[in-house]
């Protein structure tokens, strides 16, 4: 049994997010909290500015909840640089326990689900969990200069530059607000994909196995919910993820969606889409969470995917195992 | 699935991915190429006339003033942000003309900079171009050889 259950429903209260200038154009931009038109934000280096992302959804995640500072008990974040800096740094702001996660693109899942169990088992009664990424930093770290004249190759992705935060609280006996009732940890899967411009190909099987095992646990078909919504697999993820299911007996088509496919207008050289932990954060928290809160969505299923290479392992030539990690968030009815 | 059976099924698998990759278009891709690559040379050409004529010069001080003049508009137009914009419109054209190499040297120079004018500018301001000093220079040599034994 992969799956572990939330009995006593820890609630979603509030989300916060933030969108770089290329996401608010997208999909997200009506529904987030702050949209910036500089990618820098006001800070000197990439780094900064991401930091600062991640730290204001977590601010705004907890201010929207109409809470304060003194009243979370644990921040549970990760990210994409080398030793979640971000995460790490953005905590430091704050005055509240810290709990460093890493699950490369999968982090909002994995955090979510940690945090929802925590609460779950009365540890802690309010916990922020939150991600974020910036396409600056991340190809600088993963990939090449910015400003060096290279094409990109059209299975490439785009690194979302964002960030989304969700405070999960115990709320007793009230039902308003949207519960986590669910979650399933992912295996670490590897289909030998050693192309590291081919994310989605190779997170889709990782993605396939955690989804199968949820449906077995929960004994559910995919279509008791009303969407099922994936990380980052991007356009062609996304269609190699509709195949692997459906060679398996489970159809998704009708009601499945991926973050990084509808985050950008695809106009320049996004080509499959968004990527990164920031993607399925940003998507998700502002987008997503807000058609759930409106009741147009009651039971989603967030599988975020995460591609848990590094520079040093692709460049010995190692493939890219991947991990998925599935969160249930319910409205009671 | 373990041993054999794993290797027969990634390598399925992959086989499946590559049959979604777009096909590449190569005579697009040369075309631009070829538009832009020779557009610099040509620049390269004016700039060679106007020395030649104007200033007098000849051999490999001419040379040498060309390179360093392409070297300069090619830094400069990277530092403006401008070249990585012609090079994913021309790949190759923009990559292999000696702007290009100012280019690999100075967009990681950029980059690094937040990370110090020694270990961060100064340091890794050849990740991108010390391979191809490296292999060069060894292509060189080995050409050298070979055409010192002929």
């Amino acid at each position: 049994m992969q799956t572990i259950f939330f009995n006593n429903k820890p609630k979603i209260v509030a989300t916060g997010t933030i969108a770089g200038p290329k996401e608010s154009a997208g999909v997200v931009g009506r529904y987030v909290d702050k949209t910036l038109t500089d990618d820098m934000y006001g800070e000197t280096t990439y780094e900064k500015a991401e930091c600062k992302m991640l730290s204001y959804a977590i601010a705004q995640a907890i201010q929207n909840a109409g809470l304060t500072e003194q009243d979370v008990d644990l921040l549970i974040s990760g990210d994409l640089l080398n030793q979640i800096i971000s995460a790490s740094f953005a905590a430091r702001d704050f005055d509240f326990p810290f709990l460093g996660v890493y699950g490369a693109c999968s982090t909002m899942a994995e955090s979510m689900a940690v945090g929802a169990a925590f609460v779950n088992a009365g540890y802690h009664k309010k916990v922020v969990a939150a991600t974020g990424s910036h396409f600056s930093s991340a190809e600088r770290q993963y990939r090449y200069p910015l400003e060096l004249g290279t094409t990109r190759p059209p299975q490439s992705q785009w690194t979302v530059t964002g960030a989304g935060g969700v405070l999960i609280a115990d709320m007793g006996a009230s039902n308003g607000y949207p519960a986590i009732t669910a979650a399933t940890f992912g295996r670490v899967v590897d289909y030998g994909i050693t192309d590291v411009n081919n994310m989605g190909a190779a997170m889709a099987p990782a993605c396939m196995d955690v989804l199968l095992n949820h449906l077995r646990d929960t004994g559910r078909k995919a279509r008791d919910y009303d969407l099922i919504v994936t990380g980052d697999l991007g356009a062609l993820g996304s269609r190699i993820l509709k195949d692997l299911t459906w060679e398996k007996g489970v159809d998704i088509q009708p009601n499945h969606v991926d973050c990084g496919e509808i985050v950008y207008n695809v106009i320049e050289d996004e080509f499959q889409g968004g990527s990164g932990a920031g993607c399925s954060a940003l998507v998700f928290n502002a987008y997503i969470m807000d058609k759930i809160k409106k009741r147009e969505l009651n039971r989603v299923l967030f599988v975020a995917t995460g591609a848990l290479l590094s520079t040093v392992s692709s460049g010995q030539g190692e493939s890219i195992p991947c991990i998925a990690h599935a969160v249930v968030i319910e409205n009671e009815v | 699935m373990t041993g054999k059976n794993r290797e027969n099924y990634n390598k399925n698998y992959i086989a499946y991915v590559n049959s979604f990759d777009p096909p590449t278009q190569h005579f697009k891709n040369c075309f631009r190429a070829f538009l832009v690559g020779g557009f610099i040379c040509c620049i390269g050409q004016f700039i060679r006339i106007v020395y030649e004529k104007v200033f007098g010069l000849y051999g490999d001080e001419l040379a040498g003033l060309v390179s360093v003049t392409l070297i300069f508009l090619g830094t400069l137009l990277t530092g403006l942000g401008v070249y990585d914009r012609i090079g994913r419109y021309a790949g190759a054209g923009s990559i292999v003309p000696i702007t290009g190499f100012a280019n690999s040297v100075c967009s990681p120079a950029i980059e690094f900079k937040t990370e110090g004018l020694v270990y961060g500018l100064a340091a890794k301001m050849f990740v991108v171009a010390g391979p191809i000093i490296v292999y060069g220079v060894l292509a060189g040599t080995a050409v050298g050889l070979i055409y010192l034994f002929l």
